[in-house]
């Protein structure tokens, strides 16, 4: 059989338009990639184009869906009812708890009405169950099935049973991503329950958890010590179980303290989450107000630089110290803690 | 003629289909066992078929690919680009080593493509994964016999060209 084209194929050496050619798309590539990550532009992008991603999504869900469907399907009899059994014990308690919380719930909430505090124990939720599509590994992401159509929007906190899963990061029309509590990137303002302690919770480097990275030397925090959240930042409301400590380790700079926390929220085998609907109310501190002095008309002349720098250092000192003032407040009461239910 | 356009439809439609194999998830247990299957579509039909698959197609796999996850924008884009011009580079030569070594040659460049990863994961900041996710490219090497018979053996049966 011979070989037409022969001459472009040459057995060794290239041709230097193809190399050209590929320096040319490395560089759109990666052109593409810092502009991506500075502003994400993807989401953008996904947002335009979700009308081919969104079915692809619920494609690749299929398997595990039938999965699913075939666990239950093909489910022995025993295991089941051994499930039922179980979930009712479950429920039955729950409810118990519920009954006997329902007085507290109410004086709690007179006492807040004298207080007069806006926050509330009814929790404002919408069910959404996770589409199984994988985003690769080193992410720490979920694909919810319900989105902006169904009044999804950026910022909702996402919750199971047994604790906080995450927040909503991006949505599409009909499906939304969150971010997990594991996530490196991710951070959730927390409050040691039995301590008080106020300090931030950070997802581990390596996926596995969460890490309080920063807990002073002096500050009481042990293994098992279950974490809230504080409801400061104004993401999260107060009063929903985070994680429980596992390890308390120094640091390697000696300066602080590091804690190793695995997750309350069962972020691994979640079907069914929900997403809460009423955001915390700010409790953080209120945003920084515009310097108030002479009109613009009146400023110095840009010769007298000395004007300016002593605000813009002062403006930055008023960010800075936040999480030492915060921490160091730890034995303060706690009104975030009234907020929450066992 | 219209076996030109099923030809055509079924290139398509194995480039998408590797995308769909990409986003199923795995147990977690076989999680760091996933091989990169849009990589190992593209390098097949790039030594069956060098007048299809250029560097532009890779890059058009590879946005898609970046689209579909959502990780970073251009970053699969730029391995397949990479890995198509090797391969295409290197192509008279591998189409005719024996399997053991074209599934050689795979696996180097599924571990290149797996340095440039880690390269681009490094410098946006990611941590450094942990020693699993280097049993993914071996995996890929290891399905590749299989997967190319198959397409092949598909691709005759069907007498595609």
């Amino acid at each position: 059989m011979a070989r037409p084209r022969d001459e472009s194929s040459p057995l060794f050496a290239g041709n230097a338009a193809g190399t050209l050619r590929l320096i040319v798309y490395l560089a759109l590539a990666l052109v593409l990639m810092v502009l991506d990550h500075r502003n994400g532009w993807l989401w953008r992008v996904r947002n335009v184009a979700s009308m081919v991603v969104e079915p692809v999504y619920r494609l690749a869900n299929l398997p595990s869906a039938g999965m699913r469907t075939l666990s239950v399907a093909f489910a022995d009899r025993k295991l089941l009812t051994e499930q039922n059994q179980r979930l009712r014990e479950d429920l039955l308690l729950a409810n118990a708890r519920l009954n006997r919380m329902a007085g507290v719930a109410e004086q709690n909430q007179r006492l807040k009405e004298l207080l007069d505090t806006q926050r509330s124990l009814d929790l404002n939720v919408q069910l959404a169950r996770v589409v199984g599509v994988d985003l690769g590994a080193a992410q720490q992401r979920l694909v919810l099935n319900l989105g902006a159509r169904d009044g999804v929007k950026p910022g909702q906190p996402v919750i199971d049973a047994h604790g906080v899963m995450g927040q909503v990061i991006q949505t599409l029309p009909t499906t939304s991503v969150v971010m997990l509590v594991t996530d490196p990137a991710h951070a959730i303002p927390v409050v040691v329950a039995r301590s008080g302690l106020r300090t931030v919770a950070y997802g581990a480097r390596d996926g596995s958890g969460l890490v309080l990275p920063s807990i002073p030397l002096a500050a009481d925090v042990q293994p098992g010590d279950k974490l809230l959240t504080s409801g400061l930042g104004g993401r999260f409301p107060p009063g929903f179980p985070v994680g429980k400590v596992i390890t308390v380790a120094p640091a390697t700079s000696g300066m602080f303290r590091v804690a190793q926390v695995q997750p309350a929220a069962d972020i691994d085998r979640s079907d069914d989450v929900l997403l809460l609907h009423d955001q915390a109310v700010p409790a953080g501190p209120p945003a920084p107000e515009v310097p108030a002095g002479p009109p613009a008309s009146q400023a110095p002349a840009p010769g007298a630089a000395g004007g300016n720098a002593p605000a813009a250092s002062s403006s930055t000192g008023a960010v800075h110290p936040t999480l030492p003032r915060v921490t160091a407040a730890m034995s303060t009461a706690q009104p975030a803690r009234a907020g929450s239910l066992p | 003629m219209n076996r030109q356009r099923l030809t055509s439809w079924w290139f398509a439609g194995t480039l998408l289909f590797a995308l769909l194999l990409m986003l199923v998830p795995l147990p977690a247990l076989l999680e760091p066992f996933k091989p990169y299957w849009p990589a190992l579509v593209l390098l097949y039909w790039a030594l069956e078929s060098e007048d299809r698959v250029g560097l532009g197609l890779a890059f058009l796999v590879g946005l898609g690919a970046d689209l579909f996850d959502g990780a970073l924008l251009g970053e699969q884009a730029l391995r397949l680009t990479a890995l198509a011009f090797i391969a295409l580079r290197f192509r008279s030569r591998l189409r005719f080593f024996p399997m053991w070594q074209q599934t050689l040659a795979v696996l180097a460049l599924l571990l290149n493509d797996r340095i440039l990863l880690l390269m681009v994961r490094v410098l946006s900041g990611a941590p450094v994964p942990p020693a699993d996710w280097w049993i993914s490219p071996f995996v890929g090497a290891a399905l590749w016999p299989f997967l190319f018979l198959l397409l092949d053996d598909l691709r005759l049966r069907f007498r595609l060209q």
